[in-house]
């Protein structure tokens, strides 16, 4: 703590002019870099949109400015009060890296609330997820009622609003949905500045893809404008995290730049941004003796991340001098030693047991890494219909005894219609490990109802671990003041809390494959069957024999003629 | 003087010109088409067959240097190679070896990708027949004055194209589909564009008008892939669409090369399989048809410094109308007046079905009627009457 005095005593004071009221329509761009324990680094991307409107109400909207005008009209036409969707390619790796900024399962994941004028939430679910699939390229239109559900208690809203009618709230993924340029694509054409000024520069399909960890995504929610919360506003933010494994550029120099990240340096800021902004984590290194940053900024900002007061190093892109006599920034991480980083306090695992085709066990682990404060955590459970789940052979055991969840919501599966819901909130001990077991069958489709590779394997969705977690530090919960954009994932109602959510893997079971030639075979089996039996028959009942004589030679059809003509019968 | 004889002869030319200018804005408005769509299908499944989506998307990228927009093209990939777990260059997909261009690039809309890509899918696209809430990118909206690009690539045979392994379309479906396009007058002339083995087989089947078709190899050939890149491990192009590709990347916007080089592309000494390719269905003459009438989304633009007026055009077109038909009034417009260009193309007469005369049954059956009772006397004619 007394290294950190000096440094605060640098921090770059913000005006503390108490912020009224935003702007009416706002835009700003920031990226968190990371370094991470074991030599890999995290980069997040947020641009976020403020736009004082109402959407609500079925109220026109007809000049955009800032907000893209495809997601305004998606938002006034389906009545939608939040909407989350993100694409995923990789799994994030906890007990590595850490808790990352805004979790999100492998694939495609949507969730949505609708407001209370909605009459028809399926119906509207139904149009919104086939107007989004245009929009995104993506394969959102297989979002169906057989992997749709509605969580009773995930999922609350993040925006303003009380809503407890769960009834409005639409939840599905997708594991199995491919995530590349062409998603990418769509979701740079919503920035205002598009991919040509600003932080939106950095991203280039090349290297993004070329990483352990990708996932961007969209949220949209209404927020307070001030702390009366008198007027509301949109907002729209795109996240775009990733990180970059150390050793896929092929060097083994632990030596990260933006070039080397991205393959493309900042020249400038996106003129329409209001606030345009880079911050490093610094934590780590109050001294200098892990990594070096280099150009050196004497900006430094402090906030509260996931429970822990971290110190990031800004860089204004706003400001002329940061770009320097290049006229271009291009940043530099140097390593020089590591250490072991902290244990991440909520971590879940899952996985499937068994052997054979036609049974199995779900077994999902969730480790509370704490060591003496126990917390609840509620866990969302969404498995498709053709696997069966036993729901008498569930057993939730903490530390080898039996630990009965206080709540627990089962929604059984029907065939071909929805799938199981299973939320359960159970109780962690501290520094121990609970685990959730289930049992299943495994059914048998209908041979049209197969993908085109069905021994691929089937996937079923990640669980969802939903949690208020203990924080070690007592944290600040006026979210007024002026701070990084990243705070606000980390919203914290209470001071000794913050909220977190880990997904587990998403997992891939085999179902019972039937052999596809079979029509071919039974169709010429029977028709040769049919063709030999029914032939022989009729030939048998209306085939007659006659003899037939056979030509006489030549020398016998003379005789024969000289005897016709003596009048002596023929031979 | 000498200002005066080149002011009078400026101003000559001038007028000439301007006269050029209203000529050229009249003609303007009498071309064939107005407007382009794609529709580019790769239908293969599994990383071996990176070939078949290198192939789509090199004319992809030919048909969207060539200026028609994202919004125009609706692009069907069976599978993802791109940022396939096995390229070991992610968000990338060559078609040179070398990986010397990446024809993937970073501007790239895929309309339907994955388990999409269905017989039933692609032909819903071509007739127009897609449930109300399918999203405008995914549709393809032609009118009557569209050139439509249709390219297909994957596995065939004799007369069927595979879907992702476990479906196909027939010859037959396609050449249907193509006469409900015409009858519901969705495109102006359809180039027709297909890759794979025994690939003229599936032009084979076509009856309606103005279409043209190429294929990669004829019946009983196989067509054959051109290189194996050794850091991806697959082949990464088939040979015509590689010769395809060489030739429209020397075509550019203006160019005037028409569908004669188009049917020169590839010959068997580079193809190994012999191209082929069907004008007889296709009304103008291939050589009058430029490349970028299909590939290409041209504007003509004419630009000019005088001011055009319109209105003069149109009364010079009703007063020669007047003149030829002596009418000093248009007559209300009539259906009866578009029925004649409804059908105006003579049709392959449809293969009726033979029936018998009329009458044959009744007179058969009251032959039958009196050789029974001829048989087995008249007494059991009372029976019936």
């Amino acid at each position: 703590m007394a290294i950190t005095m000096p440094l605060s005593s640098i921090i770059h004071k913000q005006p503390q002019k108490q912020r009224d009221k935003w702007p009416s329509n706002d835009f700003q761009e920031e990226l968190v870099i990371r370094p991470l324990h074991s030599g890999d680094i995290y980069a997040s991307f947020q641009f976020r949109t403020l736009w004082e409107t109402d959407f609500m109400r079925g109220n026109k909207v007809s000049h955009y400015r800032l907000f893209p005008k495809s997601l305004g009209q998606v938002i006034s036409k389906f009545s939608v009060r939040e909407l989350h969707i993100s694409f995923t390619q990789g799994y994030w790796r906890t007990m590595q890296w850490g808790q990352p900024f805004l979790p999100s399962p492998p694939g495609a994941e949507l969730w949505v609330w609708f407001q209370d004028s909605v009459t028809d939430v399926d119906g509207t679910w139904k149009e919104l997820t086939n107007v989004l699939s245009g929009i995104f390229c993506a394969s959102l239109n297989f979002i169906d009622s057989t992997n749709t559900v509605q969580p009773s208690a995930s999922f609350k809203p993040l925006g303003i609003g009380n809503v407890t009618d769960h009834s409005f709230l639409r939840y599905a993924t997708l594991p199995r949905e491919i995530v590349c340029t062409e998603n990418l694509t769509p979701w740079k054409k919503l920035l205002p500045c598009g991919s040509k000024a600003g932080l939106a520069v950095l991203l280039k399909s090349e290297k993004l893809f070329h990483s352990s960890f990708h996932s961007q995504a969209v949220h949209i929610r209404p927020v307070c404008q001030d702390w009366q919360c008198k007027t509301t506003s949109w907002e729209l933010r795109q996240t775009l995290n990733v990180v970059f494994d150390l050793h896929t550029p092929g060097q083994g120099k632990r030596e990260w730049s933006l070039f080397k990240m991205f393959s493309r340096t900042l020249t400038e800021a996106c003129p329409l941004a209001s606030s345009s902004k880079i911050y490093i984590d610094i934590t780590d290194n109050p001294q200098g003796e892990q990594f070096e940053v280099s150009p050196a900024t004497p900006l430094l900002s402090q906030a509260m991340v996931l429970g822990d007061r971290r110190t990031f190093s800004v860089y204004d892109l706003t400001q002329q001098i940061t770009f320097g006599t290049v006229r271009s920034l291009n940043l530099l991480i140097r390593w020089k030693s590591s250490e072991d980083m902290l244990r991440p306090l909520l971590h879940g695992e899952r996985y499937v047991a068994g052997y054979g085709l036609q049974t199995g066990e779900i077994h999902t682990l969730m480790y509370n890494n704490h060591p003496y404060r126990s917390f609840p955590v509620l866990l969302l459970d969404s498995v498709p219909w053709y696997l069966r789940l036993y729901i008498h052979t569930l057993t939730v055991a903490s530390k080898g005894k039996d630990n009965k969840p206080s709540y627990i919501h089962y929604q059984p599966s029907k065939d071909r219609v929805r799938p199981h819901l299973l939320e359960m909130l159970v109780q962690l001990p501290p520094n121990s490990v609970t685990e959730v077991t289930v049992q299943f069958e495994r059914a048998l489709l209908k041979w049209t109802e197969y993908t085109p590779d069905p021994n691929h394997g089937f996937y079923v969705g990640s669980s969802v671990i939903s949690s208020l977690v203990p924080s070690i530090v007592a944290m600040d919960t006026n979210s007024t003041r002026e701070q990084p954009l990243f705070s606000s994932f980390f919203p914290c109602k209470e001071e000794s809390s913050y909220f977190v959510r880990v997904y587990t893997e998403p997992l891939l079971v085999n179902l019972p494959t039937p052999d596809f030639s079979m029509p071919y075979n039974v169709i010429c089996l029977t028709c040769t069957v049919v063709a030999v039996g029914y032939g022989s028959l009729y030939n048998l009942l209306t085939r007659s024999f006659q003899i037939d004589e056979p030509s006489p030679g030549l020398a016998k059809r003379i005789a024969n003629i000289i005897r016709k003509m003596r009048g002596v019968p023929p031979l | 003087m000498k200002i005066l004889t080149f002011f009078s002869l400026f101003s000559t030319f001038l007028s000439a010109n301007s006269i050029n200018v209203e000529e050229n804005a009249g003609q303007f408005f009498s071309s064939g088409h107005t407007n382009n769509w794609a529709v580019l299908v790769c239908t293969s499944r599994f990383w071996f067959n990176y070939r078949h989506v290198a192939n789509t998307l090199s004319v992809y990228r030919s048909v969207k240097r060539l200026g028609i927009p994202d919004s125009h093209i609706v692009l069907m990939l069976a599978d993802d190679m791109a940022c396939n777990h096995r390229n070991p260059k992610p968000a990338t997909v060559f078609s040179h070896k070398n990986m010397e261009l990446n024809v993937y690039g970073d501007d790239v809309e895929v309309d339907y990708r994955g388990y999409e890509v269905t017989v039933e899918n692609f032909l819903r696209v071509l007739t127009g027949r897609l449930p109300p809430s399918t999203p405008r990118s995914k549709r393809l909206l032609s009118d009557d004055r569209s050139n439509i690009l249709i390219y297909l690539t994957g596995h065939g045979g004799n007369g069927f194209l595979k879907f992702q392994d476990s479906e196909e379309i027939s010859n037959v479906e396609l050449a249907d589909a193509f006469e409900q396009m015409w009858q519901k007058r969705r495109y102006n002339e359809l180039l027709f564009i297909i890759d794979t083995c025994q690939g003229a087989s599936m032009y084979e089947r076509f009856y309606s008008p103005n279409l043209m078709a190429l294929a990669s190899s004829q019946v009983g050939e196989d067509s054959l892939s051109h290189q194996p890149d050794l850091a991806i491990g697959v082949h990464l192009m088939d040979r015509y669409t590689f010769y395809l590709l060489e030739f429209l990347e020397d075509i550019h916007p203006a160019s005037k090369a028409n569908m004669k080089d188009l049917f020169k592309v590839c010959p068997k000494s580079q193809c190994v399989s012999t191209p082929g390719h069907r004008t007889d269905l296709f009304l103008r003459d291939p050589g009058s048809a430029l490349i970028t009438d299909f590939f290409g989304s041209v504007r003509k633009v004419e630009i000019t410094m005088e001011t055009i007026n319109l209105t003069d055009l149109i009364k010079e077109a009703e007063q020669k109308n007047i003149h030829t038909t002596a009418n000093l009034q248009f007559p209300p417009l009539h259906l009866s007046s578009f029925l004649p260009y409804l059908t105006p193309y003579p049709q392959k007469p449809k293969q009726k079905d033979w029936h018998p005369p009329d009458g044959f049954i009744l007179g058969l059956w009251t032959l039958i009627l009196l050789v029974f009772f001829k048989t087995y006397g008249i007494k059991h004619l009372k029976h019936i009457f």
